[in-house]
């Protein structure tokens, strides 16, 4: 009997049809670059969803973006059919349920909400480099969420692989024996077929009650340019139906259903979907921030009385100015974000202007990726050309007066009396091959951590775990981390709360006027050397001028570094004869039309290139985040 | 060699735009007549000026057929300032430059001169110069010069230290320099020394020694300038290779200071920002007629001739025409020979481009630039530049009830870029 159900037993696990113990949710646990979206694929041709002839690499990630750097942002959803023969020969068809949660520690909410959505969990992992940290994070996540999970290690195929070494490792991890982990490689397929066979085996089916009002719990929700906003649901109680209104638990807005049905894997209107069912909703909605991720759809005319758990608004954790390098830019750069704002609930931004870069946004993002991608997107799908400042985390200040302020900028930092000043904090995890926990503990203690924990997974990798302040986390430590560890370490971290810190705003002066760009709030001992960075930094950028420019660091009205950019001493052509003349005004010309764009500050004239150069080769850009 | 500018295309027969023409008003300007000598027995390492090492350059360019080709150019310049209208000028001033003019016989160089005296006459007390190479002149070639009526010759010394000659690949005597300097003063001719400041490897101390040397000679002119590495010379791919290392601007300004002091002790003034003169007698006229907006005729390849409208103007792209001529001996022998203009191309200057020219030019002078020049947004910048030291606040006050003018100081001579983009922002 072939494992694609035949057409009797399809009619057995209709949409809105299917009894919830034909349904298996399952979701799949894996570091970027470990075949997770091979796998998928692999299983889409399997089950027969996708034909041989229309299969194309990484089929489930729609953005360009996501295809390119092998990452899924958005989360997806795909109903499979799968049959089991039992022992006396009967064919039993499911309906899976996989769900592709987006990859990446910015995204841990999205994730959480994907998982909630699944009874069981694929650890897939690369049979040649192990558990990553962000995928160990991702997995303590999903035993929190009480999910089956089926440890498997991919790419066998390998040369490099060590699929025993790493089977016990992920039986140490997960609990179980080595023998029970699944050996598959997404590639050939081998395997594939015994992953699905085991998922229908282990994940418990989903439970509800088919007569209660019905609840499904949002977890994601994109926003198309043809059918606006796509909203996928887990229904876990009752029934939803294209005929009766909807409406939102948090907000109480109610919606028209213009469309429901299930993605197999392209999108199939239903006649609704039932308990345990994973499917999408279309309501006309235009913006993704009225279905958010996490909030419980219920019946308008019959609504449940109480929403399903763990809804959280998306919070900003890092901020960074964006400015258009050509200041006429500006209006297609703020178009350009309501337009991304559309399919982004956690992005906001408000106009802000900054005497070095004229005018921009201050935009806060989930995390160094979120910056990273909404950047991107904005150059290559809006054909901007963008210059970004240093991102920095939320401040909280209390004045001695007991006024509180909230900095997002650090130019806004206050002055006067401060009394306290709380930073976040997150729990950190590093894992790493056993010969860098040195390296890596100096790394934690010199940016300021606190150690919590270190465990050995295996003999030669470590799990270290520590509390770090997001500021630090934001500066440069991944690319530090994977620097000194010669690139096999990986890191996750999540937000835990905030603490008191001695922290500082370091301004930047040139001759004695701010740039603003450039103000930092740092830690006091450390305000020196960012200042030193920065003023020998800018001593190289910036243009001599007609006069000598002090360029300095301070803190409040002390400085606490100094260079200076010697005063411009020639600045003419020695030999101007008549057949120098024409070529000589043409220079001027030139040079005159190059002061306007200069930028001033003070009476010093700075190419807003350089401002450019200074901000761009700020080693903070979180370049590579995803290696 | 540097490339011709981006203009318009020339005439066939070179013939002026019809608005050109002496003031309607005023003092008249003057006529030079430029002539560009495109030999050299050797090119020098770090020149880009337009000269050619061979005797015979094919297609009836050669340096024995160049004083004959050179003739027909003044025919054909006489006939366009005609056509056009212009009152008949007597030339002011001549100057024969290269390359090196004094590689064509004493002979030569007269036949021509006497052609531009014979087509416009010469004004009285024309000043007739021509650059020389030190090793090629003697003291009857000189004499020959005097008696056919040049005044004055410039010398290409550049320096007197023979490791700095060797850098430029200068193949002269510097021990020459005394004795070529007095004869040409025996025969009456003004001098003029060249030199050249900021070369790889030259020290302060050569420079000041170079400088001894010019001013021992005692010459009433010396013109010195920083070495500029252009583009496509010799001397520009081995400061790529890493052959030579470029002095950097401090030691340029450093060499320029004590120029002018050590002139300055000799006696001689600056009158324009890399030239020095004892009496405003022996200031070069002829270039100071560039610097002043004159009109003048430049004969030979690549040369650039300039004249200014009757007025200015409207704002339209009328207030002068400059044009310049094919660079090749042989394409500039062959239109000539053609009967056509040997004009590769022009540009019509609007009144922005003559505006900005003529503050470019005209503050590079000891005189200054007339502060009514000036338009509003110029006249405002200038208390800060005399506030920034670069111009010299009496001269811009109007001194003992003169007119104001805009005269750079020491530094500012050194910052004269900067001077005129802010006099013109």
């Amino acid at each position: 009997m072939p494992p694609i159900p035949t057409e009797p037993a399809v009619a057995r696990i209709q949409p809105n049809a299917t009894p919830p113990e034909l349904i298996r949710n399952f979701c799949i646990i894996a570091h970027i670059d470990h075949g997770k979206s091979t796998l998928a694929d692999r299983m889409l041709q399997f089950t027969g969803v996708v034909q041989p002839r229309d299969a194309r690499a990484q089929y489930l990630d729609r953005m360009d973006i996501e295809r390119e750097r092998g990452i899924t942002i958005k989360s997806q959803a795909v109903r499979m059919p799968w049959a089991v023969v039992g022992e006396d020969g009967t064919e039993t068809p499911h309906a899976l349920h996989m769900i592709d949660t987006p990859g990446h520690v910015d995204f841990t909410y999205e994730v959480s909400r994907s998982l909630a959505a699944c009874e069981g969990a694929v650890l897939l992992v690369d049979a040649a480099q192990g558990i990553e940290a962000q995928t160990l994070a991702n997995l303590y996540l999903a035993m929190e969420n009480e999910l089956e999970i089926i440890p498997v290690l991919n790419k066998i195929d390998l040369p490099a692989a060590q699929p025993e070494k790493y089977a016990e490792e992920l039986a140490h991890l997960v609990g179980g024996d080595p023998a029970d982990v699944l050996k598959v490689s997404g590639k050939t397929g081998e395997g594939v077929e015994a992953l699905l066979d085991k998922i229908v085996e282990t994940v418990p089916a989903p439970t509800g009650d088919a007569d209660a009002p019905a609840r499904a719990m949002i977890f994601d929700s994109v926003y198309d340019t043809y059918r606006g906003v796509v909203t996928y649901v887990r229904v876990v109680d009752g029934n939803l139906n294209p005929r009766e209104r909807i409406a939102m638990m948090s907000t109480r807005a109610t919606h028209e259903l213009l469309e429901i049905g299930v993605h197999s894997p392209e999108a199939i209107p239903t006649k609704g979907l039932g308990v345990g069912e994973v499917g999408y909703l279309i309501t006309g909605v235009k913006d993704v921030r009225q279905s958010k991720v996490g909030d419980t759809v219920t019946s308008a005319a019959k609504p449940a009385t109480d929403a399903l758990g763990g809804y959280s608004d998306p919070k900003p954790m890092v901020f960074s100015g964006l400015y258009p390098i050509d200041g006429s830019d500006y209006p297609a750069l703020r178009d350009a974000l309501d337009k991304l704002k559309l399919n982004d609930a956690a992005l906001n931004y408000e106009p802000e202007t900054s005497v070095a870069l004229g005018f921009g946004f201050r935009v806060g993002f989930l995390g160094l990726l979120h910056l990273e991608i909404v950047r991107e997107r904005l150059e290559r799908e809006f054909n901007l050309d963008l210059i970004s400042t240093a991102p920095n985390v939320v401040y909280d200040v209390t004045m001695e007066d007991g006024e509180e302020v909230k900095v997002t900028n650090p130019s806004e930092f206050p002055t006067g009396k401060i009394g306290e000043v709380r930073e976040p904090v997150v729990r950190a995890t590093v894992l790493t091959p056993s010969e860098f926990v040195g390296t890596v503990m100096g790394l934690c203690t010199d940016r300021r951590g606190q150690m919590q924990g270190m465990d050995y997974l295996s003999e030669d990798r470590v799990e270290l775990r520590y509390t770090l302040p997001l500021a630090e986390i934001v500066f440069d430590f991944f690319d530090q981390l994977k620097s000194r560890t010669r690139g096999y370490a990986s890191l996750d971290y999540e937000p835990s709360g905030d603490q008191a810190a001695n922290l500082v705003k370091v301004d930047i002066l040139l001759q004695g006027d701010q740039v603003d760009a450039f103000s930092a709030i740092v830690h006091r001992d450390k305000a020196y050397d960012y200042g030193v960075l920065m003023t020998a930094k800018l001593k190289e950028i910036i243009p001599r001028q007609q006069f000598e420019v002090p360029v300095q660091a301070a803190i409040g009205a002390r400085v606490i570094a100094r260079e200076t950019v010697r005063a411009m001493r020639k600045d003419v052509l020695a030999k101007c004869y008549g057949g120098d003349i024409s070529r000589k005004r043409k220079l001027l010309e030139k040079q005159k039309e190059g002061k306007k764009r200069m930028k001033n500050i003070g009476s010093v004239e700075v190419p807003k290139d350089a401002f450019i150069a200074a901000l761009s080769s700020d080693p903070s850009s979180g370049k590579d985040k995803k290696k | 060699m540097p490339a011709l500018p981006d203009g318009v295309p020339m005439p066939d027969d070179g013939a002026l735009p019809p608005w050109v023409g002496t003031p309607r008003s005023g003092g008249g300007r003057e006529f030079g007549v430029y002539v560009h000598v495109p030999f050299c027995t050797v090119r020098c390492g770090y020149c880009d000026f337009n000269t050619y090492t061979a005797a015979e350059l094919g297609g009836g360019a050669s340096q024995a057929a160049y004083a004959g080709t050179a003739l027909r150019e003044v025919e054909l310049a006489a006939k366009v300032l005609a056509d056009v209208g212009l009152p008949e000028r007597a030339v002011s001033t001549v100057f024969f430059g290269g390359g090196t003019p004094t590689m064509l016989p004493a002979g030569d160089l007269v036949r021509i001169l006497d052609r531009v005296r014979g087509t416009w006459g010469l004004a009285p007390g024309a000043e007739v110069t021509t650059e020389a190479n030190p090793d090629s002149v003697t003291p009857s070639s000189l004499e020959e010069l005097a008696a056919a009526g040049f005044t004055r010759v410039s010398f290409g010394m550049q320096s007197a230290v023979p490791r700095v000659l060797a850098t430029l690949e200068r193949t002269h005597d510097p021990a020459r320099i005394p004795d070529v300097v007095r004869w040409a003063r025996d025969a009456g001719l003004r001098v003029s020394l060249d030199l050249i400041y900021g070369t790889p490897g030259e020290t302060l101390a050569d420079w000041r020694e170079s400088l001894d040397v010019a001013t021992a000679t005692g010459v009433d002119h010396v013109s010195a300038y920083a070495l500029v590495v252009e583009p496509g010379t010799k001397m520009a791919a081995q400061v790529r290779r890493g052959q030579l290392t470029l002095p950097d601007e401090d030691d340029q300004a450093a060499k320029y200071e004590l120029a002018d002091e050590l002139l300055s002790a000799a006696g001689l003034g600056w009158y324009e920002v890399s030239n020095w003169a004892r009496t405003a007698e022996d200031a070069c006229r002829h270039n100071l007629a560039y610097w002043r907006g004159h009109d003048w005729w430049g004969i030979g390849p690549g040369a650039h001739s300039y004249v200014a409208a009757a007025e200015a103007d409207d704002g339209g792209a009328r207030a002068g025409v400059r044009w310049w001529n094919v660079k090749h001996p042989r394409r500039y022998a062959a239109a000539l020979e053609a009967g056509r203009s040997p004009g590769a191309g022009r540009e019509l200057l609007t009144a922005d481009e003559a505006y900005l020219e003529r503050v470019m030019l005209g503050v590079r002078l000891a005189e200054g630039l007339d502060l009514r020049v000036l338009r509003p947004s110029g006249r405002q910048a200038v208390a800060g530049l005399v506030a920034r030291g670069l111009l010299d606040g009496t001269a811009a006050l109007g001194p003992g009830g003169m007119a104001a003018r805009a005269v750079l100081t020491r530094r500012g001579r050194l910052l004269a870029d900067a001077v005129v983009r802010d006099l013109t922002a």
